[in-house]
């Protein structure tokens, strides 16, 4: 017990929060406040909505499932006036859901019946979002994709922390992408910096 | 021919989820990988592997040959020709 | 330091460690060809389990039937590593490596319970009485290597004193159909880094690592030094035409002065990917260092692979061999590295294990083995 709280109170020191975004039922917002609403909150619409809200031009958007569309966005906005430089291995890139990749791993069983779509396929695995984000923004660094019960942010917190200690990562974008099979949908992403 | 080759436009805009693209925006002998076209990628051509088998019950298994078919619109809508 | 304490393998080549350990050497493989029927509509070549073996030990579980067959196998493998690990213990971890996990229930149902991967390792922690919570791991084909890089973090930082890393998937119609869309499936089983090689091919497998905090160096033991995640940031399927990522999970995880006398590679026989893996070794240095795939000998069991072939790397570490490379006939690939085609009795001190999967990943662990 003593060593558990000694490992927490250790943790903390390095690892610090500068932003966090959220999005959920039709709203964006950015350190708790609103940034942007959607005139619907369903998830399609939704999600084009933000992106030309964000008044992107990025091909690769158009070709990814719904899980790889939201946390694209969040980390979008979450990366937005922040000036973090991309080409590194220094930004660490640490999600969670519940589902994993369930909503496209059913749209895929349903396509097995016809022919197997390849394109839908690749998106079958939660870390595609990851490589989505990395691709953007060319972050060579520390990833993974844990699947929890639910939102568990001390356990990826922690980690993070790990992180922060053991490596040369300056920045981490760490929390929550989910889409469950209903198509609902939540994203919490915290911007942590290594004040080591 | 000419109706093949619109019908094939709609068909990749529809399946390789080319949103920002307009069927006028393709022309038949734009590349269609390659900086210079559509930039299309490896998924995609698996896709339009699919794609001719779906719509025009063509299937290609050997993936090296679908590379000369799949450089253009007009090189798709000659080979479906080709095995009409 | 953190080292391995005790592992298992269940795979078509056996139940324990040892026993795939011997039947790697001899030469032996899992891989045989299927015929088409539930996993597939054509015929294809795969390294599946055989459930009739396993029915006796199943049947030695508790409740047996109120786990899916995954979940029997975990538990079973599970079974073969805690002895003398204090699984009541908070200051135990538990890691769940997994990329399918129990898939095949969403066939008929698409919102049955059992599909989700925390419902799966909840059950499994459940059965031993885990006190920490599984931690699942779901990161494409590096997901086992993976948990060997989070487990190893944990201990030096203090979180755990030991970590159980459990690696499984078995294919199903989902995974199979999945590949062929891809057309990465070999028609005969896998060559990897070879001239001729043509693809993938398929397997099933679940292992179990103990790894242990240490203090005492004098012991014999395997040492899980250093290891690290990267990514190619370019592409989400197609491996990195330059091994950008893997290159820099290399530089990042052996130190400059750690020798490496053998490298375990991904090779999973895809024309791509063996090439991707002979850059990153290459530019890393090791060109003239022996390069080992087991893919020929188990194919490519997803979550699992890194989890069994980091223990056969393990063992053929303490019995000094460099593993040959079954299916390799004739090296081909880009950048030159020395593919290990036979066994090479010589001495292994230092290992370096690689994974790389869809989305970009890519992985790196450091093992050292110290003597009496």
């Amino acid at each position: 017990m003593v060593a558990m709280l000694l490992f927490i109170l250790k943790s903390m020191e390095n690892n610090q929060i500068i932003k966090e975004v959220s999005i959920e039922h039709g709203k964006v917002l950015i350190n708790q406040s609103e940034f942007f609403t959607g005139e619907t909150s369903d998830l399609g619409p939704f999600l084009k909505s933000l992106y030309k809200q964000l008044n992107l031009k990025y091909n690769k958007y158009f070709k990814m499932d719904h899980l790889s569309k939201l946390g694209f966005l969040a980390s979008e906005v979450l990366l937005l006036n922040e000036g973090i430089a991309n080409e590194t291995d220094e930004v660490a890139i640490i999600l969670a859901n519940a589902s994993s990749s369930l909503h496209t791993d059913v749209k895929y069983q349903e396509s097995i019946a016809d022919i197997p779509s390849p394109s839908v396929f690749v998106y079958t695995l939660p870390n595609i979002v990851i490589g989505e984000i990395s691709i953007r923004n060319k972050f060579y660094g520390e990833h993974m994709f844990f699947v929890q019960p639910s939102y568990n942010k001390e356990e990826l917190l922690d980690y993070t922390t790990c992180l922060f200690n053991s490596t040369p990562c300056k920045y981490a974008i760490v929390g929550w992408v989910e889409v469950n099979r209903n198509g609902d949908y939540s994203a919490k992403l915290m911007l942590c910096q290594n004040k080591k | 021919m000419s109706e093949l080759k619109e019908e094939l436009k709609k068909q990749l805009i529809e399946q390789l989820n080319l949103e920002d693209f307009e069927v006028s925006d393709i022309d038949d002998n734009d590349l269609l990988f390659g900086d210079n076209g559509l930039a299309l990628d490896s998924i995609d051509a698996l896709e339009i592997i699919v794609l001719l088998e779906k719509e025009y019950g063509i299937k290609i298994a050997d993936p090296k040959q679908g590379k000369d078919i799949m450089t253009s619109v007009q090189t798709l809508a000659d080979y479906i020709e080709s095995k009409r | 330091m953190v080292r391995v304490a005790a592992h298992n393998i269940i795979s078509p080549l056996g139940c324990t460690s040892q026993e795939n350990f011997d039947k790697v050497v001899a030469g032996q493989s899992g891989i045989a060809l299927r015929k088409k029927g539930e996993l597939s509509d054509t015929d294809f070549q795969a390294a599946l389990l055989n459930m009739e073996v396993l029915k006796d030990k199943i049947s030695g579980i508790a409740n047996a039937e109120a786990y899916t067959k995954l979940e029997q196998l975990c538990i079973l493998s599970l079974n073969e590593v805690l002895d003398g690990v204090d699984v009541k213990s908070e200051r135990t971890g538990f890691i769940f490596s997994t990329t399918k996990g129990n898939i095949t229930e969403i066939t008929n149902n698409p919102h049955a319970v059992d599909a989700l991967l925390a419902t799966t390792a909840n059950k499994i922690a459940n059965y031993f009485g885990f006190k920490s919570s599984p931690q699942v791991i779901s990161n494409a084909c590096i997901s086992g290597l993976a948990a060997f890089v989070i487990g190893r973090r944990y201990i030096d930082a203090g979180k755990y004193d030991n970590v159980i890393i459990l690696g499984a998937d078995i294919l199903s119609k989902f995974i199979v159909s999945g590949f062929q869309s891809f057309q990465s499936l070999s028609p005969e089983p896998c060559k990897p880094f070879d001239a001729n090689r043509d693809g993938l091919t398929l397997g099933e497998g679940v292992a179990s690592v103990v790894l242990s905090k240490a203090d005492n160096t004098n012991k014999a033991c395997v040492e899980v030094v250093s290891g690290a995640i990267s990514n190619d940031a370019n592409h989400i399927s197609g491996p990195s035409r330059t091994g950008e990522g893997l290159y820099r999970a290399i530089t990042r995880t052996v130190g400059a002065n750690e020798e490496v006398d053998c490298i375990c590679a991904h090779g999973t026989a895809t024309p791509y990917n063996d090439d991707m893996e002979s850059h990153a070794i290459s530019r890393a240095g090791y060109e003239t260092i022996p390069v080992s795939g087991l893919k020929g000998y188990f194919g490519h069991t997803l979550g699992a692979a890194g989890v069994i072939e980091s223990i056969i790397s393990i063992l053929a570490m303490q019995n000094n061999v460099v593993i040959g490379t079954k299916g390799t006939v004739e090296q081909g690939v880009v950048a030159p590295v020395n593919v290990t085609k036979e066994n090479i009795q010589k001495p292994v001190n230092g290992l370096l294990k690689l994974m790389s999967g869809f989305g970009g990943c890519n992985a790196a662990v450091y093992f050292k083995k110290h003597g009496e």
